[in-house]
């Protein structure tokens, strides 16, 4: 590989990624900032995978890109048109042209001055040199961690205690979702084209999320980007207008929800009854321990991310299956109507 | 002799990229502009498909990338199809 | 120091940068979750770029560990901010 041609890449890669941020945090339209922010996501996923991090690659252009553009293209959707700009000026204390002047120019000031003490900070520490002191300890000890993909071992090995913490701020993020009021209202029932093409993406999608939770262990996968996927599965679900997404209800979304917390802390507590460490997994055990985990944990996110979607408590099914005939029934009347 | 072919597959791919994209840019309306983007993208990601496959020696990968293409004409269609259908009905009812 | 470290570092920090500025300047809520995701971007392209050793060698494991961890947690929390936008903006418009 050419290194000229290398830069080039790399330069282009760059103004694409600091002009779409520029352009998605200019002008006052919501919308289009959503949208320049799912391509920047995209954009960044790329740029990962040049910089040789495909797991990081992989968990960007699905839940960076994909699922927070999800999310954000549902809050969009939902304001009624045109109201976000005179609400958003109605809803401040600013005069009618927003901030001031010399407000603005302060605060880009203090920004730029960042940027550069950063850079300052990044240029230094790059002259130092790397310190290899982890890596090392990291690829020494990857033998005996029960996989040979480094970024999983460190993930559900080495730092497990951080992923623990890390399935603890999901759920607690979703609690906060259904303390905050009802889920977004659904979308109609789809059409034939889309619910034929749900027919078959869903089933793949199943497929594919246990493909990488499995592959995780040896190459680039594991149980946040297959949780991923069957978030994106239920996500395609509900956007069909299915009552149904895919999640269980009443106790055992309770316990699929909990799941990834509690498979650790089961794990963990039971280690340390074994007079081990918390979450020291005995190397000929790790392997089957880890895997075990990162079912639970994929099966946690899965459930946490949708719900996170749906933006409240489901309802039992009884009610939504009532609720969807009835929709059903009124949306067939409608079609007939319609249809040229 | 593959990296010559190879890469006029993958320079033919963005060439149908810089078209769709002109076409979106440049065209009227909605629909032509939808029909740019979806026949000429699919394509282009079809020829810079094939001008990688040649490079894989696992035929695994070159499935995969079969099923990329795949997932993404299937999604690409039905995308352009939701969104002409929103703006037909949008048409009708105003 | 290798230049794609330096190029893809001083990336990271100029949106990092456009990042808290769009969050202070702008008024829509919706676009100043936007700007604190687009700066926590930022921060994962800083740390990519410092794990990143070279084309042919490994790179440092505990950074990509370190970003996936953040990449799920941004995403969680966007997603309470904008559960909150949205009961933020019916109480007003109950009003």
């Amino acid at each position: 590989m050419n290194t000229a041609s290398l830069l080039v890449f790399d330069a282009l890669l760059m103004l694409t990624l600091v002009g779409l941020a520029w352009a998605a945090l200019a002008g006052s339209d919501e919308r289009l900032s959503v949208i320049l922010f799912i391509a920047f996501g995209l954009v960044l996923a790329v740029a990962w995978a040049r910089l040789l991090a495909p797991d990081v690659a992989l968990a960007e252009a699905a839940i960076g890109a994909g699922l927070s553009g999800a999310l954000l293209l549902s809050a969009v959707g939902s304001r009624p048109r045109g109201a976000s700009r005179t609400r958003a000026s109605s809803m401040q204390n600013h005069t009618e042209e927003g901030n001031t002047r010399v407000l603005q120019w302060t605060i880009t000031l203090l920004c730029a001055a960042l940027a550069g003490i950063l850079a300052w900070a990044l240029l230094h520490a790059l002259d130092i040199g790397p310190t290899d002191m982890l890596p090392q300890a990291i690829s020494a000890n990857l033998a005996t961690s029960g996989v040979s993909n480094p970024v999983t071992a460190v993930l559900l090995n080495f730092r497990a205690y951080d992923t623990l913490l890390e399935l603890a701020v999901l759920l607690a993020a979703v609690l906060g979702i259904f303390a905050l009021g009802p889920a977004t209202p659904g979308y109609q029932p789809a059409g034939p084209v889309f619910d034929g093409l749900v027919r078959w993406l869903v089933p793949v999608l199943i497929l594919t999320a246990g493909y990488l939770l499995w592959v995780g262990a040896h190459a680039p996968g594991g149980a946040f980007q297959a949780g991923a996927m069957l978030a994106a599965a239920g996500v395609v679900l509900r956007l069909s207008g299915r009552s149904s997404i895919g999640l269980p209800n009443g106790l055992t979304l309770r316990i699929v929800m909990a799941a990834g917390v509690g498979m650790f802390l089961l794990v963990g507590l039971t280690l340390l009854v074994l007079g081990r460490p918390f979450l020291g997994y005995p190397p000929a055990w790790a392997g089957t321990l880890i895997l075990m985990i990162e079912t639970a944990a994929m099966l946690s996110i899965a459930a946490t991310l949708l719900l996170a979607f749906h933006g409240g408590r489901p309802k039992s099914h009884a009610l939504a299956a009532r609720t969807e005939s009835a929709n059903a029934a009124t949306s067939n009347t409608c079609n007939e109507e319609q249809t040229p | 002799m593959i990296n010559l072919l190879s890469a006029i597959l993958v320079l033919a791919g963005v060439f149908f990229y810089l078209a769709g994209s002109i076409g979106l840019l440049r065209l009227p309306d909605l629909y032509s502009r939808l029909h740019a983007l979806t026949k000429a993208d699919n394509l282009g990601l079809g020829l810079l498909i094939a001008g990688l496959a040649l490079h894989m020696q696992d035929v695994f990968i070159v499935l995969k990338l079969l099923l990329i293409w795949l997932a993404v004409l299937a999604a690409s269609a039905t995308s352009a199809h939701l969104i002409a259908r929103q703006a037909r009905r949008r048409e009708a009812g105003s | 120091m290798m230049t794609a470290q330096w190029l893809y570092g001083l990336t990271g920090c100029l949106i990092v940068a456009l990042g808290l500025r769009g969050a202070l300047l702008h008024d829509s809520l919706l676009q100043r979750i936007v700007a604190i995701n687009v700066m926590g971007a930022g921060v994962f392209l800083l740390l990519i770029a410092v794990a990143y050793r070279g084309p042919g060698l490994a790179p440092d494991p505990l950074p990509h560990a370190l970003v996936l961890t953040g990449i799920v947690v941004a995403v969680s929390a966007t997603a309470l901010a904008l559960a909150l936008v949205r009961r933020l903006h019916a109480e007003r418009d109950d009003d």
